[in-house]
């Protein structure tokens, strides 16, 4: 760990913690490590009742602070929770960790502080997280009669539904989203490093040359645009469009005159 | 059922009633906002509370992960847009601790005065909304003029009255002027005790808001521990924990300040506390006035931080990265952390993970109110419906951050 150059609040030393807890929860554990100055262990599903009871008890950490959903759609179990605990006479912080799948229930720790009520339910409302065990697990922040879990990766920013109040029913309704333009997200790789992802138009490069199949008339005249120099094909993308349009004027100008001859 | 039985009540003599079901909201003045609370009354006792929250759920955190660290940061501003700053504070903090970047001592003590600021803005809000909730008037109206001259200051600081987006990685948007620092010293000199023990002269021995508050909705220091309090609620149940004081951020080691803690864990208890945190705000702003070293306000890495206006016009370097800045933003290295600060309500934290791109993967925030609100249910039972306005007043509960 290098110096600490930044000024956010600093807690009692990591120093031997990691260890500790590590060889007090046992075989509890799946992974632990120390980065950026956080404690954070990972441990197994079902035994984390366990884990947090020995941290509760055993090791100060008195209260629950948070419990928070994050989703990794590519991982097998896609979901993590982390719960975050806050030990005042020690005056630390660490962050248990386990991980879940949609259909595999996380036990609750609602039997160790009642605050986890509400967080397992948010987890639950958020990411479709199932906490075997809390009794209470209705939907939170979400409207009533909502479908679905918003924060999931896959879940569109939009939504699928919106809400008007409708002046000839005298009443909200819901109707599907509609949108006049797409939402625009840019992404800022640079094609040249970092991009892992297949421009529009390389695909063509990397396939085997087809036989030039004899071009539907319509498109006939766009055809030789594109075929002489291949880099242009390239151009039609997002935002590499602006960088390769400048390119293409040159061999451009020659071309529409031969269309019109 | 042929033969319809009431069930007995407690309270009344010879009328039977059985209990209803009332809904508390989600329009309602002493609700701070859209709290739909459904009530279960036994006569005008309380005997469950089921607070529906959500109603303002705007999805922020879903929002911060489609833009980048910077573009998301006005975002804070709007959870708790009762003390602003405090929110940001925490976002702020928590970019830093990933990047590892240094902030000028300027910057952090700017960000501590007005973090205080914000605290005192904060707390004359909640402290002139729980008494009118409790029934007076004129209290509120003196307080609101304090809230004024903070929003003024805050104006003159970051050109936004409530909505600063001031407190930036790696420091703080601009300098402010000598002349607003020359200003916040006289009225923490002068007005700012003037009308706040006015104010405090009608309220703290009044005998009906005594009433009112003492002894309702008392609450243990084990409940409040396990119900995951934070600031002035766990500070009112008698727990001196303050993580300026044992966790200090920015300038915080380097001020004197006391921490009040309450006796019996009761609304007064909690009011109270509040009021004596507004006088140790203004004794840290004081000494952070007195300590105000001179430099930059914001770090000169390149990287995070835009280049000023002027430099921009005779560098080309400085150009590059104003643009970049502002376009593509920094990448903070992957990682997680979770950064907690004492915001005016309590402990707001931000648990953030970076995969290394200029946009955060997955950016929780932790509301202080959300805790709060959730042992309302057991705080309130066995409390006379009345008693629900200033044990929500106590709480100090904010939609926007509530809800997210």
């Amino acid at each position: 760990m290098s110096t600490v150059l930044h000024s956010a609040p600093k807690f009692a030393s990591n120093e031997g913690v990691l260890d500790t807890l590590t060889g007090a929860l046992g075989a509890c554990v799946v992974a632990a490590r120390e980065e950026y100055g956080e404690v954070v262990i990972t441990v197994a599903r079902d035994r984390i009742e366990d884990a947090l009871r020995e941290l509760r008890d055993n090791h100060e950490y008195q209260q629950l602070m948070e419990i928070a959903g994050a989703d990794y759609p590519d991982r097998a179990e896609r979901f993590e929770v982390v719960y975050m605990l806050l030990s005042l006479t020690r005056n630390h912080r660490v962050m248990v960790k386990v991980c879940a799948a949609e259909n595999t229930p996380v036990p609750t720790v609602t039997t160790l502080w009642p605050v986890a009520g509400w967080l397992e339910r948010e987890v639950y409302d958020m990411y479709g997280v199932i906490f075997a065990g809390n009794k209470d697990l209705r939907r939170i922040l979400t409207d009533y009669g909502f479908e679905g879990h918003p924060f999931r990766k896959d879940f569109p920013l939009t939504g699928y539904q919106e809400l008007r109040y409708s002046e000839e029913d005298k009443r909200v309704v819901y109707e599907p989203v509609e949108l006049a333009q797409d939402l625009r997200s840019f992404d800022f790789m640079s094609p040249w490093e970092g991009a892992d992802y297949v421009l529009p138009g390389d695909e063509k490069a990397a396939a085997p040359p087809p036989a030039p199949a004899p071009p539907p008339p319509a498109a006939a005249k766009e055809a030789p645009k594109a075929e002489p120099k291949p880099k242009a094909a390239k151009a039609p993308a997002k935002k590499t469009a602006a960088p390769k349009k400048a390119t293409a004027p040159k061999k451009a100008p020659a071309k529409p005159k031969g269309d019109k001859a | 059922m042929s033969q319809f039985q009431l069930e007995q009540s407690p309270t009344t003599g010879d009328e039977v009633i059985s209990n209803y079901t009332i809904n508390f909201g989600p329009q309602h003045p002493a609700a701070h906002g859209v709290l739909r609370m459904v009530m279960e009354l036994d006569g005008e006792i309380i005997e469950r509370i089921d607070p529906h929250v959500g109603l303002l759920h705007r999805g922020t955190e879903k929002l911060i992960e489609h833009k980048t660290y910077l573009q998301a940061l006005p975002y804070f501003d709007r959870l708790d847009y009762c003390s602003p700053l405090g929110m940001e504070h925490s976002y702020v903090l928590a970019i830093e601790k990933l990047l590892n970047i240094e902030v000028p001592a300027r910057a952090q003590y700017l960000r501590t005065m007005f973090a205080e600021l914000t605290r005192i803005c904060n707390h004359m809000l909640n402290l002139g909304s729980h008494v009118m909730d409790v029934g007076a008037m004129t209290p509120n109206l003196w307080l609101f003029e304090i809230r004024e001259d903070c929003l003024n200051f805050f104006e003159r600081a970051a050109g936004a009255r409530m909505h600063m987006a001031w407190f930036r990685p790696g420091g703080v948007h601009q300098d402010v002027p000598e002349k607003l620092l020359v200003d916040i010293g006289e009225w923490l000199d002068t007005r700012l005790p003037r009308l706040f023990d006015d104010a405090m002269s009608l309220v703290v021995d009044n005998r009906i808001f005594k009433q009112r508050n003492v002894d309702i909705a008392v609450v243990s220091k084990d409940d409040a521990v396990r119900w995951g309090f934070s600031g002035p609620m766990i500070r009112g149940s008698g727990i001196p924990w303050d993580l300026r004081k044992s966790q200090p951020y920015d300038a915080y080691a380097a001020m004197d300040f006391e921490v009040p803690v309450g006796t019996r864990g009761d609304c007064y208890d909690r009011f109270m506390v509040r009021v004596e945190e507004v006088r140790q705000s203004a004794r840290i702003m004081k000494q952070c006035l007195a300590e105000m070293p001179s430099g930059p306000v914001a770090s000169s890495d390149r990287k995070v931080v835009p280049p000023k206006r002027a430099e921009m016009k005779s560098s080309m370097e400085a150009l590059i990265h104003h643009f970049k800045l502002y376009t593509e933003g920094f990448h903070v290295p992957a990682g997680e952390v979770y950064v907690a600060t004492e915001s005016p309500k309590g402990e707001f934290g931000v648990y953030l993970v970076s995969d290394g791109s200029n946009k955060p993967y997955r950016c929780k925030i932790r509301p202080t109110a959300f805790s709060h609100l959730q042992a309302m249910d057991f705080m309130s039972r066995g409390h006379m419906l009345p008693d629900a306005t200033a044990i929500l007043g106590a709480i100090d509960v904010v939609f926007g951050e509530c809800d997210r």
